[in-house]
Order: C-alpha cells, then structure tokens, then sequence
C-alpha cells in the first residue's frame, strides 16, 4: 500500500504546466485568426467545478505573465463570490497583482457582463463561457451544429428570431443574444445581457472567450466587426433604463434592481461596481445615496 | 443596505472554516484515518479511483475523507489532481487473460476451464442488517488455496474456437489509441475513446442506461460471457532496454457482454461482444458499461439509432458526472444580470398583453352573444 505522500504536489505559475499552457496558445491563436469559430482544446480538470468558469480560468492561466494585472468580474461586481474566489486563486498560484479598476487590469476575466468603461488598446478581456455554441438550443447535437457553421447555415437562427417577432411583436432574446462576426461566423457573445453586446463591435481590446466543459475557445482580435443578428423592419436595440443608478446618477449604463422591503420598494444601481465608485469617488451622486447621506447627517 | 454587499471574501473564509469543522465533526470521537478508509471503505476507494481513471488507493482514501464521502466530490478532487500529473509514457495493453484472478463466473457455461470463483461478492449475501457490526466483531480469515497453475482462459477465446463470435477486433494500421484527457473530443468518436469515456463515465448514469437496454430501449439479448476481478500487471516500454519492464500490479475489473446479432450483408450471424474495464471491484460498473459500449456499436453492425442508449452524442456527453454536477450546480452562481434583462422583458411583454386585453373585450363579449 502506498503511503500518502506529505507534499502531494508544487503547482506550475498559474497551475497549469508548461505543455497545457502551450496547447492552450495555440487554440487561442487559432482562435484569433479565424474570429468568431469555436476552435475544439483539450481543455483540463481544474480545481473549481466546470461551469464555474474553468474555461475562462484556463484562458487566463495561458495568457498570465507576471507582469500583468487582473481583474475579476461576475455580473460585473468584482466582489460576487465566485469573481473574490477566481481572484484569490490567481493570487494564490501566480502571485499576480490585481485591481478593481477597470483601467489599471491587463486582463479581466469576466462572467455575464462587459465594463462599462471603454476597454483600450493592449487590455484583453476574458469570457467565461457555459455554452458556446450559439445554434446549441436549435440543434442539440454537435455533428450537425458544426456542419450549420461549416456550410454558413443559419437559416434556422433567422426563424427563431422571426418567430420571436411574429409572437410577441419584438424578439425575446435578452442575452446571449447571437451576433455575427466579420460577416462570417454566428456566434455567442457568453450570457451576457444584449445591453453589451455593441461593445464587442469594433473593441481596442482582444476579447477570448473559454468554454471549459464543452471544450471550445473562440476570439474576437482587436477592432473585428460584431453585429447583433436583426431585421431591416425590427432592427436591434438595447435594454433602456427608465431611471438613472441611484447611487451615482449613471444613465446609459446597465442597472441591478435591488429590492428595498416587502412593500414593493425597488432601488436600481450600477451592475458595474467599478464604474460606480468611480464616479461617486469624482462626486457624482444618485438619489438614494444624497437620501442615505441626509439620513445619515 | 443600499450598497452592494462587500465582504465575499470574508464569508468564503468563514464558510471554509464551517465547512472543515463539519467534516471533523464531534471532536471527543478519533479522526478516521486514511488506512481505515482504504482497508474498510474499499468499493467506494475503487469508484473514485475508477471515476477520477487514477489508481492510488491513498490518494483516493485521502479525497474521500476530505469530501465527507461525497463521492462525486472526491472524484472531482482527485481529478484536479491527476491533471497535473506529468506524462512520462503510456504502458502498454494490460493482458487481462493472464489475470491473478480472485473472481471468475460465467453464465453462459455451467463449468469451463478455470472454473467459477465467486470470490469476495455480496451476491448469496442475505440483506439482513448484521447486529455483530455494531461492534468490533472478530472475523474469520479466509480460506485460502494455492492458485491455478494455468491462465484462467476468457469465455470469448472458447467461442472464439467455433469462429461464433466476433474477435477482439483489429485496429487499423496506423491508429494511435486515443487519450481522453489529453485531446478534445469529437463526434464520431473512435470506440477506444469511447471506451475511456465509458470507462470514467457515472456509474449511476450507466447503469441506468444499460437497464434501459433491457427493458427494450435498444435490447440487444445479452448474457453475461465472463465478469473476471483480480490483478494484472502494468507493463512499459522502455526504449532503452528494447522490452517491457512490469510497473506493479493493479487490480481491475472486466465483463465481457455476449450478444446476439443475427447479421447484415457485411457479416455473418456470430455473437458480439460488449467490453468493460474498471480499475478495482465494481462489477457494476464492469457489466454497465459493456452493456451501453455493445448499444452504441450501432454503426458498425448497421443497426438503427432508436433509443438514448445507442446514441453517443447524448450518452458521452453526459456521462461524465464532474461536468455534470458542475453545471447543474453553477445555477447557484449569481445570474441576475441575465435575470434583470429577462424580467424587463416579462414586465414589457405583460404591460403589451394587458394593453391587447383592454383593447379586445368588446370581440369576445360578441362571439358570446352569437
């Protein structure tokens, strides 16, 4: 019987070895140069559950050098737990540095949110993805998903969406709403809100995207043209929101609703935390908080 | 209150800190050691070492006692493990038919060579809960005779002979066994990567699904040709040396499924075969998986694609219960900004179909009056 060893195992920077690392490169450089196709990786098991954005964590384990600065979101907060608990692992095994600002992060690893802040030329941002095929809830089976994309099928997306409209008067897709990349590839912009989506189009920043479990890492490169799938007569608009954030006055931005009590009360703040601080740090000052601050005197 | 909650950090470190003193728990009983867990929980260290497709008796023991014994949780934390691990070769085929066997039964024979060994099984068991464990009974050793001069012959080399089944199968020229955890899968796969998908696949989705087999959901008449359990010797080829050097051995489980196939224009009527390998004691699993490998053959005997069984998209994609449990389980991360957008959503389209039902009384109340 083999004893239990008393140092199970020292961990390359960033986990992974040297040899994933390198096949992940690779598949990203693929990626890169056909934006918008799901190129197949091997991907690993890693120390966090699939789903939970192992894709996204072993993009970002590739691309870390020790020179970078991270910033972890989900749902644009950086403190949700599992953005505090993918932060904390990079520190852990890279010793990296890491920011909440969206400005000072080289990378930022992101789950169902893009920055409100405009990203800039050198950042790139990461996408934590659960199911990258954008065909997937049209056609469950991979062999034929694979052969829509190869013969520029996407007839099927067209009618869904138009049956959408037929239905309700307006299509009823409000995130992971398909966009179309380069004129070529339909893909999936990961469950982010439509609201994001006009952000991809025509980015300084590399945007990479991993799926873990399914197996498929997908890049848009700087300035590539993303276009929400829509019609002449339906064309594709964005959430509006009909207040302000109450805590920095933001407009244009999208809003969490948080709710205040039993009795119907509703507040609307900034999904990106950052972005919020930000600007009541530079004084900007939505209702609630000027009535929290009264409170308060 | 108005500002959104801070502090995930903190609660992480104190729900870790909750999460172990559970694990211990009442702290006047002793700790449960590793050996204990690996002399007197074997199956369930078997399972997670077949699972995890990592044999390390230790390290498996050691996964469980850190999952409190959830065993998918103890897979997935050996698995984490075994990524990290260097590859320094691939041994080559174990020969299971020079097997130390310490279980042997056929059903398709009353008595063959070798014999049957029924060995360490619960099947004659009566399931009566025994009052004697409640205590630290006195067991008996067993008993114990020398082994068999000869290798035990597998039941399919006996068919084999009469040319009525269909042998081990040649690979093509040129095909390198695939390697599940290190190339990323694609459909259709070859059957050795089927194989290891199988083979690291959920016992209870398995099981599962070759019950559905036999229950007319692609029934294919099987009998079980041989569930072998015992040791076999791991070899590698050194390059240096020019042969194999044995590596030690390890305990497997193999069933060989017979069924039956009335043939097509290409092949004769033989029997086929259904194949499965366990590392460890898990016949279950063993005869599980050689009943859904033998379903999902459907290509190469031209048979049709009618039941979930057969169909290796849906059975490999969801086999495997670390990616299962993992994305069933993420629905508790934070998904409101998806939840806000829909909500908009549901409000507009309401504030519309309340809008249409103001609009529209007067078409109903005159259908009624006609």
């Amino acid at each position: 019987m083999n004893a239990v060893p008393s140092e199970l195992a020292t961990y390359n920077f960033a986990y992974l070895d040297e040899q994933t690392k390198r096949m992940i490169r690779r598949t990203i450089l693929k990626a890169i140069a056909i934006p918008g196709y799901q190129v197949p990786f091997a991907s690993r098991e890693m120390p966090m559950p699939y789903g939970w954005g192992t894709g996204g964590v072993q993009v970002t384990a590739a691309i870390l050098g020790p020179e970078d600065v991270l910033k972890v979101i989900d749902q644009g907060a950086d403190d949700t737990t599992n953005a505090v608990s993918i932060r904390a692992f990079f520190q852990k095994v890279a010793n990296v540095a890491v920011t909440t600002k969206t400005r000072e992060a080289t990378i930022i690893q992101t789950r169902h949110r893009i920055p409100e802040e405009k990203l800039t030329a050198g950042q790139t941002l990461v996408y934590q993805v659960p199911i990258p095929e954008p065909l997937r809830f049209l056609e469950p089976r991979e062999t034929e998903t694979r052969k829509m994309h190869a013969l520029e099928e996407y007839g099927l997306m067209h009618v869904k969406l138009y049956e959408d409209i037929a239905r309700n008067g307006h299509i009823a897709t409000t995130y992971s709403y398909p966009v179309k990349v380069e004129g070529r590839y339909v893909m999936s912009p990961s469950p982010t809100p439509k609201f994001d989506n006009p952000k991809m189009h025509m980015s300084e920043a590399l945007q990479l995207f991993g799926a873990g479990r399914e197996k498929r890492i997908y890049a848009l490169p700087p300035f590539t043209d993303v276009v929400s799938l829509d019609f002449e007569d339906h064309p594709f608009e964005v959430q509006k929101f009909e207040r302000p954030c109450a805590l920095c006055g933001a407009e244009n931005v999208y809003l969490d609703e948080v709710v205040l009590d039993d009795r119907g009360g509703r507040m609307f703040v900034c999904s990106d935390t950052d972005h919020c601080e930000d600007r009541r740090d530079h004084g900007h000052c939505g209702t609630m908080l000027a009535y929290g601050k009264a409170a308060a005197e | 209150m108005y500002v959104a909650v801070k502090g995930g950090e903190a609660a992480i470190a104190n729900a870790h800190r909750l999460l172990a003193d559970r694990r211990r728990g009442d702290r006047s009983l002793p700790s449960i050691t590793i050996e204990q867990i690996v002399a007197q929980l074997g199956l369930a260290v078997d399972r997670v070492m077949a699972e995890a497709s990592l044999y390390d008796r230790a390290i498996a023991a050691l996964a469980i006692r850190q999952s409190r014994g959830d065993m998918i949780e103890a897979i997935f934390i050996l698995r984490a493990y075994r990524t990290t691990l260097p590859r320094f070769g691939y041994s080559v085929p174990v020969e299971t038919s020079r097997m130390l066997v310490e279980r042997r039964v056929s059903a398709t024979y009353k008595d063959l060579p070798g014999g049957q060994l029924l060995g360490p099984t619960f099947d004659y068991t009566h399931r009566l809960l025994d009052p004697s464990l409640l205590r630290d009974e006195q067991v008996e050793e067993p008993l114990q005779r020398d082994g068999e001069q000869e290798p035990v012959m597998r039941v399919s080399d006996i068919l084999a002979g009469e040319g009525l089944v269909e042998g081990d199968g040649e690979l093509p020229a040129g095909h390198v066994p695939g390697d599940l955890t290190r190339e990323p899968l694609e459909f259709p796969m070859a059957r050795d990567l089927r194989l290891q998908a199988l083979a690291r696949g959920d016992e209870g989705f398995l099981l599962s699904l070759a019950y559905s087999t036999q229950r007319g959901y692609g029934n294919n008449h099987p009998f079980v040709g041989e569930v072998r359990m015992g040791e076999v010797e791991v070899e590698l080829d050194l390059p240096e040396l020019g042969f194999a050097v044995s590596l030690g051995r390890i305990q497997v489980t193999e069933c060989q499924m017979i069924t039956q196939f009335k043939g097509s224009v290409k092949s004769p009527p033989q029997f086929t075969r259904g194949y499965g390998l366990v590392f460890g004691q898990n016949e279950r699993k063993a005869m599980s998986m050689s009943l859904v490998d033998r379903a999902l053959r459907t290509d190469e005997f031209e048979e049709d694609v009618v039941s979930p069984a057969q169909d290796e998209e849906f059975v490999i994609s969801h086999s495997d219960n670390v990616q299962a449990t993992g994305f069933v389980e993420h629905l508790k991360l934070p998904h409101y900004v998806d939840f806000q957008a829909e909500l908009d959503l549901m409000r507009r389209m309401r504030r519309e179909h309340d809008e249409r039902s103001r609009e529209e009384p007067g078409d109903d109340t005159l259908e009624a009056a006609q």
